[in-house]
């Protein structure tokens, strides 16, 4: 890539700058000693230091956590199900309908979503009592439905590019189809795997819509608590913690391509 | 087991097991046949192989030589037909059952585990003891001169190294049989011709079967005991490979083992041990030292190889067996030379002559007019 012209310079650092400078703005203002947002005060980390006294985000962030944990969990277990059926079973009916089950939620909106998971669960709770409520259950549930989509096709296309024969030999050297899962198809899938659920922990960090939809009284995960306090005027605490949010978000994306890239370079065909 | 520090054995040579009508074979495929969807991969095909050979499969992409291979090692059921191996039938043997072990084409290593750990995967598998487990890992590695490798893992290794870690994986479970898929296929000439003896050496040592499958003839002729080629999934002949060469028994073979010249021609004399053909390429009449039992007037192609040929600047004393023609190309090679000569007819033959002589004057070059004889016994008819 030599010589690169200045008008593609100039649109890569227009596309940075795009993308980046609201982001560091925040990050600057994060650090503002100043309770006016807007105006500058001097450096100071004050406004992380209550941040982390104040127990309603505090909860939130927890809240947040343990969801985040729990469905990118179910998700990679589901994901990967899904991605075996989808890679491994030749026709079947309705694949096709399956695959595009498997993928919807990637591309539909997620008001459309949340509407129809709250509907459900509504539904559900009438018919079966169960789950009663809306709450952390509910939010899971709804969360490991979209994030499965993310790691099925992450471990599909991982399972499409692995050379089939390696299978084959560990049969071929005595390996039953239970021992050939875990010591060779789950070790090479794993990154993939991985990357995955690092990808389903963070939507499942981001999302707002779907958890407003089918969240309950005293279960607001921190993007929603994020909301209603902006709606009430921004505070440089907010800077703050939208300032940690990125940084864990960042943390586990770049670990996630890491881990891919790794993959492709020890593993590819 | 340090093989290679087995004394050499004075044995009497007698017959090959596959020459002697008693002999039982060691591996029998009986009336295989195996479909996909509407396609027939492998033809009724019925094939035994004995004890010690080293069995090569030979055919071009598509000829089921592969599947055959993926059916022996349990990969692939056969839609009929049964095989047996060591006289038990392996129908309904899973492939992490069968006493037989696979050297894949791509070599198929575990990426994640190491060279050593690639190897003991089998032996684990067995459920030995892990004293014994290293041993016999460290015993097979230094046979494939990778001891000192064995911490690596696969993607370190160049591409002769990992064929012989794929092959000391495939070993080190001692299997009755053992199958490879075009072996040598990814290497570089000269590791290719290394690996061939490597593998006759350690095929003749460890007693094992082998069977392997190979798109190249070259490389089925020195390796292989007997040789079976197929197309459109049949066998069309089974032999050993002076056999496949000097006496092919159809077209197909004698056009996809070496080179070779055809000349089409109809039966005009057919004795119990001699028969005349009339070819309008030669001008004169080709005779053969056989009969050929066939109807009269039939149709025939005589295949000649290329190094059959005498060529000389005088015409030869009988006419029988000879045709003249212009060179109209040379080939120097070294060891030999190949000349292309043109005959009345347009037909061009291929000939080549060994360079006996360092710098002959006389070497026949371009728009030379030229002789060329063979003997009644090195032509071969083909019917079919």
């Amino acid at each position: 890539m030599k010589g690169n012209s200045w008008a593609l310079k100039l649109s890569a650092g227009f596309g940075f700058l795009f993308l980046y400078a609201p982001i560091i703005a925040l990050i600057v203002y994060s650090f503002n000693e100043s309770k006016l947002v807007t105006v500058w005060g001097g450096w100071s980390i004050k406004w992380y230091v209550e941040l982390f006294q104040n127990e309603q985000i505090m909860n939130a962030a927890w809240v947040s956590l343990k969801i985040a944990f729990i469905s990118a969990t179910l998700a990679a277990v589901l994901g990967t199900l899904a991605g075996f059926v989808l890679s491994r079973m030749g026709k079947f009916t309705g694949k096709t309908i399956m695959a595009g089950w498997v993928t919807a939620p990637l591309v539909m909106p997620e008001v459309i979503t949340g509407l129809s998971l709250l509907l459900l669960f509504v539904a559900m709770e009438s018919m079966f009592g169960w789950p009663a409520g809306r709450g952390t259950t509910t939010i899971v549930i709804a969360h490991t439905t979209f994030c499965l989509a993310y790691v099925a096709v992450v471990v599909q296309s991982r399972l499409a590019s692995m050379d089939d024969t390696l299978e084959e030999a560990a049969m071929d050297l005595g390996a039953k189809p239970v021992s050939l899962f875990f010591l060779v198809t789950l070790p090479l899938i794993a990154p993939a795997i991985l990357s995955g659920w690092l990808l389903s922990f963070t939507l499942s960090l981001d999302d707002l819509v779907i958890a407003s939809f089918v969240s309950g009284p005293g279960n607001s995960t921190l993007p929603m608590v994020i909301f209603s306090k902006v709606r009430l005027g921004v505070t440089p605490e907010i800077n703050a913690l939208a300032t940690l949010m990125i940084l864990a978000v960042s943390i586990a994306v770049i670990a996630a391509i890491v881990i891919m890239r790794r993959q492709n370079r020890f593993q590819g065909p | 087991m340090s093989v290679s520090s087995v004394a050499p054995q004075i044995v009497p040579k007698a017959a090959p097991t596959w020459r002697q009508s008693t002999s039982e074979p060691f591996v029998r495929i009986e009336q295989i046949n195996k479909q996909f969807g509407d396609f027939t991969a492998v033809n009724n095909v019925s094939l035994d192989i004995y004890k010690n050979e080293l069995f090569c499969l030979l055919g071009g992409s598509g000829s089921g030589k592969s599947t055959l291979l993926r059916m022996l090692a349990g990969f692939e059921k056969p839609t009929s037909g049964r095989i047996l191996i060591d006289g038990v039938d392996m129908s309904n043997t899973p492939p992490w059952e069968r006493p037989v072990n696979m050297m894949f084409q791509s070599y198929a290593l575990f990426p994640h585990l190491s060279v050593a750990a690639n190897v003991a995967f089998g032996l684990k598998r067995e459920g030995l003891p892990s004293g014994e487990v290293q041993k016999r890992v460290a015993d097979i590695l230094d046979m494939v001169q990778l001891g000192h490798l064995a911490k690596r893992k696969p993607h370190m290794l160049s591409g002769g190294q990992r064929q012989r870690v794929a092959l000391a994986r495939s070993l080190v479970k001692r299997p009755k049989l053992l199958l490879l898929d075009e072996p040598l296929g990814a290497l570089d000439k000269k590791l290719r011709e290394e690996t061939q003896f490597e593998l006759m050496r350690l095929q003749e040592e460890l007693g094992i079967t082998f069977v392997v499958v190979t798109h190249d003839q070259e490389e089925a002729m020195t390796l292989a005991t007997r040789i079976g080629v197929m197309n459109n999934g049949v066998i069309v002949q089974t032999a050993e490979p002076h056999e496949v060469y000097e006496y092919p028994n159809n077209r197909f073979v004698a056009e996809f083992i070496g080179n070779v010249n055809l000349f089409e021609g109809t039966v005009v004399g057919d004795e119990r041990d001699s028969a005349s053909i009339h070819c309008a390429d030669t001008e004169n009449l080709i005779h053969v030292d056989h009969g050929i039992s066939c109807a009269p007037n039939q149709q025939v192609s005589v295949a000649i190889r290329p190094e059959k040929f005498r060529i000389t600047r005088e015409a030869p004393a009988s006419l029988v067996n000879t045709t003249q023609g212009i060179v109209t190309e040379v080939a120097y090679m070294g060891s030999q030379s190949i000349y292309k000569v043109r005959l009345p007819s347009g037909k061009e033959v291929r000939i080549t002559q060994p360079n006996v002589q360092r710098d002959a004057d006389d070497r026949f070059t371009w728009d030379d007019h030229v002789y060329l004889a063979w003997d009644a016994d090195s032509s071969v008819v083909l019917t079919s």
